[in-house]
């Protein structure tokens, strides 16, 4: 495996990924507005509903944790597509025979799809806790930050399932394979500490789980904890592992 | 005159099927060395043991003093797949200036190998708008724009017009003249008479090894198309006895 890393091989890949995306306005407005606009309409789904007294309003902590639920869930799909498309098209094969790493390659994705995801996390943060009156305890750029490291996770575990994946039919039937246990299962839908213990062990080795928790340290304190940290640590390794096995999965001699 | 490739002994399977069952080759340095034969012949999957892409079963492929496929190879090894391998949503100049930037070259480079195949002025042109015989040259210019010190080319003319393929083969040799090692497959025979060396590859084998001028000497015709199925025929006829 060719680990030889160089910045500006990485940073030229970057540069085409995003090109790429230049070309492809549709593409921009719905990464840039669309997650805004469904967390809209959560906002309205809960806006008449009643607050028990004492308690958060439902929309704070479901709005909040969708901030780091849509650009992992984007990002994925986005990314399993862009790399199935270079395996088919033979672009894949031709940049395995120039001096580009196979780490460039994956680094300067996750970089592209990176940056992408902090201009949609600054768009969806901005409309929620101004339009949607979203209440958050702690520093909004904590908020993008977990955001961005949310979409990086979708982009590496979208880069390894990528390499499973011989058609964009297999590519996006992935999605519901990888997100949806890990969406049901991260204390959203029901706290982890009401879960049944067999389904917390399966909860705790799910990257997901402490994003979601990240974002409510972050909702509910106004300065950043050390479990929010170690979270972000957490779900930025997951990431680093998630793109070293799909390294491994890039064969540069295939029969 | 030395060898910038040499082939031994090379097996190759694909699938259940064995595509080069034991070929034996050399390729001339700063000359233009032809692949030629009908599809299937294993021309494609030669290629890709040179650049380093194809899984081997056995043998030894050495390309510029090094094994085939090695690190130091990425920057000297040029490459382009029989399909147009670039692309279609970055324009004809995006796509140049990133495989230049891959190889170490900047936007000059990268202007001039577009001039190289005569696509200055589809530039601007997204890939994906091209015609067939634009892509493929936009795929060739990537190639192209890397000053490799070897080029492997698969089917490079197909679907260009007669014009632009005469244009292409003078590139070729101008490029060969300047110390390039190119090798070039085509199942066009009217092709073969633009190669400095021949190597005529009929189901995994070898069946010539030889220059346009000796190929016509030897098999008593000036058409090169009918010295391959006179070869094909001698074959066959050596095969049966």
């Amino acid at each position: 495996m060719t680990t030889a890393l160089s910045p500006r091989l990485t940073g030229a890949t970057t540069g085409r990924v995003l090109r790429q995306l230049r070309h492809d306005p549709r593409t921009i407005a719905m990464l840039t507005v669309l997650p805004g606009l469904l967390l809209g309409l959560l906002y309205l789904l809960w806006r008449d509903v009643p607050t028990p007294p004492g308690q958060e309003p439902v929309f704070d902590r479901i709005g909040l944790t969708m901030l780091g639920i849509f650009p992992f869930v984007v990002m994925f799909l986005v990314t399993s597509i862009a790399m199935l498309r270079e395996r088919t098209s033979g672009t894949l094969e031709r940049l395995l025979t120039t001096p580009l790493s196979r780490l460039d390659l994956l680094l300067g994705y996750g970089t592209a799809f990176g940056t992408a995801a902090a201009v949609q996390a600054l768009v969806t943060v901005g409309l929620a806790t101004t339009l949607y009156d979203l209440d958050v305890a702690g520093s909004l750029w904590l908020v993008v930050l977990i955001a961005v490291v949310d979409a990086v996770l979708g982009v590496a575990l979208g880069l390894l399932a990528s390499a499973f994946a011989t058609s964009e039919f297999q590519a996006v039937q992935f999605m519901p394979v990888v997100v949806l246990p890990q969406f049901f299962l991260c204390g959203l839908l029901v706290p982890r500490e009401q879960m049944a213990g067999w389904l917390q062990a399966i909860s705790d080795v799910l990257p997901l789980t402490y994003a979601v928790e990240a974002l409510q340290e972050v909702g509910t304190s106004a300065i950043a904890t050390g479990t929010m940290w170690r979270d972000v640590g957490i779900v930025a390794g997951v990431a680093v592992l998630a793109l070293s096995l799909a390294a491994g999965t890039l064969r540069r001699r295939t029969s | 005159m030395t060898d910038a490739v040499t082939v031994t002994d090379l097996v190759v399977d694909r699938g259940a099927r064995r595509v080069l069952p034991g070929l034996s080759c050399a390729v001339p340095a700063a000359r233009v060395t032809g692949l030629l034969g009908p599809s299937g012949s294993g021309k494609s999957t030669l290629m890709r043991a040179v650049v380093g892409v194809q899984r081997i079963r056995s043998g030894r492929v050495t390309v510029l003093g090094e094994p085939a496929g090695s690190p130091a190879l990425r920057s000297r090894v040029g490459y382009v797949t029989q399909a147009p391998s670039v692309y279609a949503d970055l324009t004809v100049r995006e796509n140049a200036r990133y495989f230049a930037a891959l190889y170490g070259r900047g936007a000059r480079a990268a202007d001039a190998a577009i001039a190289d195949v005569g696509l200055r002025e589809a530039a601007g042109q997204l890939v994906g708008d091209l015609s067939g015989g634009q892509r493929g040259r936009a795929s060739l210019a990537c190639a192209l724009v890397g000053e490799p010190e070897l080029l492997v080319l698969d089917e490079p003319t197909v679907g260009l017009d007669p014009v632009l393929r005469v244009e292409l083969w003078d590139r070729f040799a101008a490029l060969a003249a300047a110390g390039t090692t190119l090798v070039v497959s085509s199942h066009v025979m009217d092709e073969a008479g633009r190669c400095d060396r021949l190597l005529l590859l009929r189901e995994g084998e070898l069946l010539s090894d030889s220059t346009p001028a000796r190929l016509r000497a030897d098999t008593g015709t000036d058409d090169l198309e009918e010295a391959f199925l006179r070869l094909v025929r001698a074959r066959q006829q050596e095969v049966a006895a």
